[in-house]
């Protein structure tokens, strides 16, 4: 095993600016006699530390790793062995979108469940498939044996006899689970569409295992750490918690074993730390698949892995074993292996979140907590994947964004998102400031401490519905339902502030409750019946929980209030009373124009329904937060939700994450973006997302200008208070042009409230709901 | 909840590419000499907190109303009458820009007056520059020029970026293009250039009328021999404000014509480079 701990190093106090040095290749130091043997020491050259003696991968990080504040000049271009495995797939990703589903392998998902599968046995660097084949996407009845009966019918694969028995008479699945315990509010709640995507019928994702363990410490110390989590619990009184936590280790425990013997099917002893950087990423990546065998959540990210694999770059890059050309070689073989992550889903499922999203997040970037830049060689590396292999919604490429990161990176970044539109951009210094300079995002917008925290999915509630709920006296606007408490609706003919304020704000009261209650059930069963085993293994034991709430169709209710507010909103009834229409009269402010008469309301909704969401205890004391997001459920929440009060009409889509209502933000992008920067952080500690979309020429008549002008936009935004960009810089023609003839566009990514997406593989209606969305810059 | 309306609190909504006819029109005509008199209110058709294309950097762009050029080709008709244009209070206005202060000079980006033609508004104009420029604001005038006598040099000492547009050199097609002679216009160029005020060349390349690449090589050589041009922009013409002409039942000659192509517009900027010039 690894070297005994030495003498920790003294504490280091680099407040300075980064090196100041021009980016030249690294001196390449002459190979120690010790590196040519055969057994070498994964951590020589290391700095020691305390991350010897615990745990702790962000310690070894801040010791280890080197900040690069030069530009993109460095980096390597695709070789043909990438470009010929890049081919090969896309050959099979035409024949994938044409079945929807190009294999299926009906053998239940686990970590050991199925052999090895290649691309190109010889010529892969990076190996590792979920199933036995590229693409072959498995069956994981643990989350529920419906879902997975729904599926194989909806692409025409009969289930096999043995798989239904063994998953309806011996083994019970979360879905099941869920809905023994769910009561008939809840039920009524789903049905109607005022709670939807909650992960009662799919895996609850939003769990990032801390992958880099494995490269670091092997899997033999990382089952030890666990064995010694798991003594010290031996001492205490077995109360229901510690029950829980033994079994929870126990399956941990076991799955690293699982996890150890996959690797072994592939040739590789994962139990001791990798030893160069093709082993680091190899490691790590291992981690990563054994997670994805034995989970579908909804997304399944990476974590924040760029910065660390550097650290091995670096050193094979100073003792002479690796150039830059293969360095990027490894990277892209590693990205492919990301990009070919295939579930097996529904088409209800597809319809709330299209495009086959699996939302490997990968964190760049970001300033350290001693004022250090995380920006090395390899965060660039990540983002020239987007050259060399083409723009890809995944891996869901996240840049941890702050004025101060250096200006090479910030420029590239910029760069890449406008010739690409494949990347988002977060708020350093709001997501540092809450959870630290070692946070990843999970999925789009949210984030957590890597190995120390991990989050209960909840998708959102349909806010908007929930206020044409209030104007009902609890009944639903399209089906005239008593789904709501019973309260007096609306009485006379125009809507008054007051009165409409104050029955929302007992209906938001009721919903909260009713939100609370249905996520606790989720996750008690998630728990029981489709435990996270191997992703929970690479946390430490006792993570920091939270309960990630979220709500939907924001700006429509804050116009809708300043409507009411600032003109006359009269109603119009059907027969039996139902109010269904509305008729304004005047105008009224609206959202995303930095009008803080309408601003403020949705500043206060957020932080008002986030105080009805804390009253409610939650399943293992879960810290509640929430997001404002939306991923593609926008247009399904539009579909069930009548006409409002703002002027948008029944069926009509919502507007995505935070952004203002399509076409309302009319006065510029700043406006815009500083109507939804008032958002405050503290009350939506889950993520805020904002997806602009401009047009090259908007930002500039030269790519010079358009870059630099683009980092100006970022500076600003994140800078003040601003949480996240999606980034699209598009015509609108050429989406359009993509409408009529996705054939000319397979590789057109765009980015839509959270995650990116090939934009032919987006329903009509979802390709619309974007072509109408504001476009800055006209 | 409470947020009434005050007094100065003027709902600036409304987009630049949006017809705007009528908003000025309650002033009446007293109230809009008035107005220009003192220089307060100015009458705006629109604008906008993120222009990349109005100046260097992002910028809050301000279109006013009134213009005494009818250029054959404006996509814009509808700033042609200052009544077209809304009231907005000198405070509003800067109440307006201080929003959006620290983000200019973070995007190195800053205000830019632009219209219909800013300076038939002048006093209105220099009262919103005074109070950009203490707030540290980069200043810059998007105008035709034809009325820069309006402007003394300690005026000047406000704006620190002109835009000049460039109609056209040859006096009579000038005023078959705008209706006006550009004398006034060649001369102030010629002013702002001894002065060394630094200046951005607005050219556009309009079929029919000012694709001639003789004119264009007259131009080009105008504005080298200056000497305080640090970039030209050739703007292609474009159809966006067909429709305002309908809806405004005006005639419009350019109805059926098409923008210029690519290959002539790439040949334009290159007559300007030729003279040593930045142009895009």
């Amino acid at each position: 095993m690894s070297a005994a701990i030495t003498t920790p190093a003294p504490k280091k106090k680099e407040r300075a600016a980064p090196p100041a040095k021009t980016p030249a290749a690294a001196p390449i130091k002459k190979a120690k006699p010790e590196v040519l043997a055969n057994k070498v020491d994964a951590w020589r050259g290391f700095k020691p530390g305390l991350w010897q003696r615990d745990v702790n991968v962000r310690w070894f990080l801040q010791q280890n790793y080197t900040p690069y504040d030069g530009d993109a000049a460095f980096l390597a271009t695709a070789t043909e062995r990438t470009t010929g495995i890049w081919k090969k797939l896309q050959a099979l990703f035409l024949e994938e979108r044409k079945k929807s589903v190009l294999d299926v392998s009906q053998i239940p998902s686990s970590i050991t469940a199925h052999a090895p599968g290649y691309i190109d046995r010889d010529k892969e660097i990076i190996v590792g498939l979920q199933t036995d084949a590229p693409l072959k996407r498995a069956i994981m009845p643990n989350g529920g044996l419906r879902m997975v009966l729904n599926s194989l019918e909806a692409y025409k694969y009969t289930p096999d006899p043995k798989v239904v028995e063994a998953f309806s008479k011996y083994r019970k699945t979360h879905n099941e689970g869920v809905f023994d315990a769910y009561t008939p509010e809840i039920r009524a709640c789903r049905s109607s569409h005022l709670l939807t995507g909650l992960p009662d019928a799919y895996g609850r994702g939003r769990i990032i295992g801390d992958y880099r363990r494995v490269a670091l410490y092997g899997v033999a110390r990382l089952v030890q750490q666990k064995e010694r989590e798991k003594a010290s619990l031996d001492a205490q009184m077995s109360t229901e918690e510690i029950i829980r936590d033994r079994e929870e280790l126990s399956e941990q425990m076991r799955a690293l074993g699982e996890l150890h013997t996959m690797a072994k099917n592939y040739g590789f002893d994962i139990s001791q730390p990798a030893r160069d950087a093709r082993e680091a990423v190899q490691w790590l990546y291992f981690g990563y698949l054994a997670a994805v065998k034995e989970q579908n959540g909804a997304a399944m990210s990476l974590g924040r892995t760029s910065t660390f694999l550097d650290i091995y770059f670096d050193r094979d890059l100073a003792e002479g074993t690796l150039n830059e050309s293969q360095a990027q070689e490894i990277i892209d073989d590693f990205v492919i292996k990301l990009r070919i992550v295939r579930f097996l889903r529904t088409p209800e499922y597809d319809e709330l979140f299209a495009g086959d999203p699996t939302w490997v997040t990968e964190s760049i970037g970001g300033m350290g907590d001693d004022g250090r830049a995380l920006v090395t060689r390899t965060s660039f590396r990540f983002l020239q994947t987007l050259y060399n292999l083409g723009p890809a919604p995944e891996p869901n490429l996240t840049i941890w964004y702050s004025p101060l990161l250096p200006e090479g990176f910030r420029k590239f970044a910029a760069k890449v998102a406008i010739d690409t539109s494949a990347l988002q951009f977060e708020s350093d210094s709001l997501m540092r400031g809450a959870w630290g300079d070692d946070g990843a995002i999970a999925c789009c917008v949210s984030p957590m401490l890597v190995g120390k925290q991990m989050q209960f999915f909840g998708a959102r509630a349909n806010l908007a519905k929930c206020f044409l709920y209030a104007i009902n006296g609890g009944r639903d606007e399209i089906s005239g339902k008593q789904v709501g408490p019973v309260m007096e609706p609306v009485k006379g003919d125009y809507l008054d502030f007051d009165d409409i304020t104050a029955k929302f704000d007992r209906m938001m009261d009721w919903l909260a409750r009713v939100y609370v209650n249905a996520m606790n059930v989720i996750h008690y069963m998630h728990d029981k019946y489709s435990y996270e085993r191997i992703e929970m293994a690479l946390h430490d034991y006792a993570p920091v929980r939270t309960m990630a709430f979220g709500i939907a169709g924001l700006s429509i209710v804050t116009d809708s209030l300043s409507a009411i507010r600032h003109a006359k909103v009269k109603v119009i009834r059907d027969e039996t009373g139902l109010i269904v229409d509305y008729q304004t009269e005047g105008d009224f402010p609206k959202f995303g124009n930095n009008d803080n008469r309408v601003d403020y309301f949705a500043s206060a909704l957020v932080s008002e329904f986030m105080s009805k969401l804390r009253k409610h205890p939650t399943y293992r004391n879960a810290l509640h937060t929430q997001s404002v997001l939306t991923i593609t459920s926008n247009v399904v929440y539009g579909k069930a939700t009548g006409n409002t009060p703002d002027g948008r009409r029944k069926g009509e889509p919502f507007a995505p994450g935070a952004n203002p209502m399509h076409g309302r933000d009319t006065h510029g992008i700043q406006a815009s973006a500083a109507s939804v920067a008032k958002i405050p952080y503290r009350d939506a500690a889950d993520g805020i997302s904002l997806t602009t979309t401009m047009i090259p020429t908007g930002l500039g008549r030269t790519p010079e200008d358009q870059v630099t002008n683009l980092v100006g936009v970022m500076d600003t935004f994140f800078g003040a208070t601003g949480y996240h960009l999606n980034i699209n810089v598009l015509n609108r023609d050429m989406l359009l042009d993509a409408v009529d003839h996705p054939e000319k566009y397979p590789q057109l990514t765009i980015r839509v409230s959270g995650y990116a997406v090939n934009f032919v593989r987006l329903t009509r209606e979802q390709q619309m709901d974007v072509i109408n969305r504001t476009f800055h810059g006209k | 909840m409470s947020a009434a309306a005050s007094e100065t609190e003027v709902p600036l909504v409304g987009s630049q590419y949006d017809l705007r006819v009528g908003l000025g029109e309650k002033v009446g005509e007293q109230g809009i000499k008035e107005a220009l008199e003192k220089g307060d209110p100015g009458f705006v058709h629109s604008f906008t907190t993120g222009s990349a294309v109005d100046g260097p950097g992002i910028r809050v762009v301000a279109w006013l109303a009134g213009c005494q050029f009818r250029c054959a080709y404006c996509h814009n008709p509808d700033t042609w009458k200052i009544s077209n244009g809304m009231p907005v209070k000198v405070a509003r206005a800067v109440q307006v820009i201080k929003q959006y202060s620290h983000g200019l000079q973070t995007m190195k980006g800053g205000l830019t007056i632009s219209g219909g033609e800013p300076l038939v508004q002048h006093r209105f104009v220099l009262n919103v520059f005074a109070e950009a420029k203490k707030a540290r604001v980069h200043t810059a005038l998007d105008t035709n020029g034809f009325l820069g006598d309006r402007l003394t040099d300690n005026d000047l000492k406000l704006v620190d970026l002109v835009l000049l547009d460039l109609k056209a050199f040859l006096p009579d097609l000038h005023q078959r293009l705008t209706g006006q002679s550009n004398q006034s216009v060649l001369e102030f160029a010629r002013r702002l250039a001894e002065l060394k005020k630094p200046m951005w060349v607005r050219f556009v390349l309009v079929p029919g009328w000012t694709d001639d690449l003789a004119e264009v090589e007259r131009i080009a050589s105008f504005a080298a021999s200056l000497g305080n041009v640090e970039r030209v922009d050739v703007l292609p013409f474009h159809q966006m404000g067909r429709f305002k002409w309908g809806n405004l039942g005006m005639d419009y000659v350019l109805k059926n014509t098409d923008p210029p192509s690519p290959a002539l517009t790439n040949q334009a900027v290159e007559r300007f480079r030729s003279k040593g010039l930045t142009a895009y």
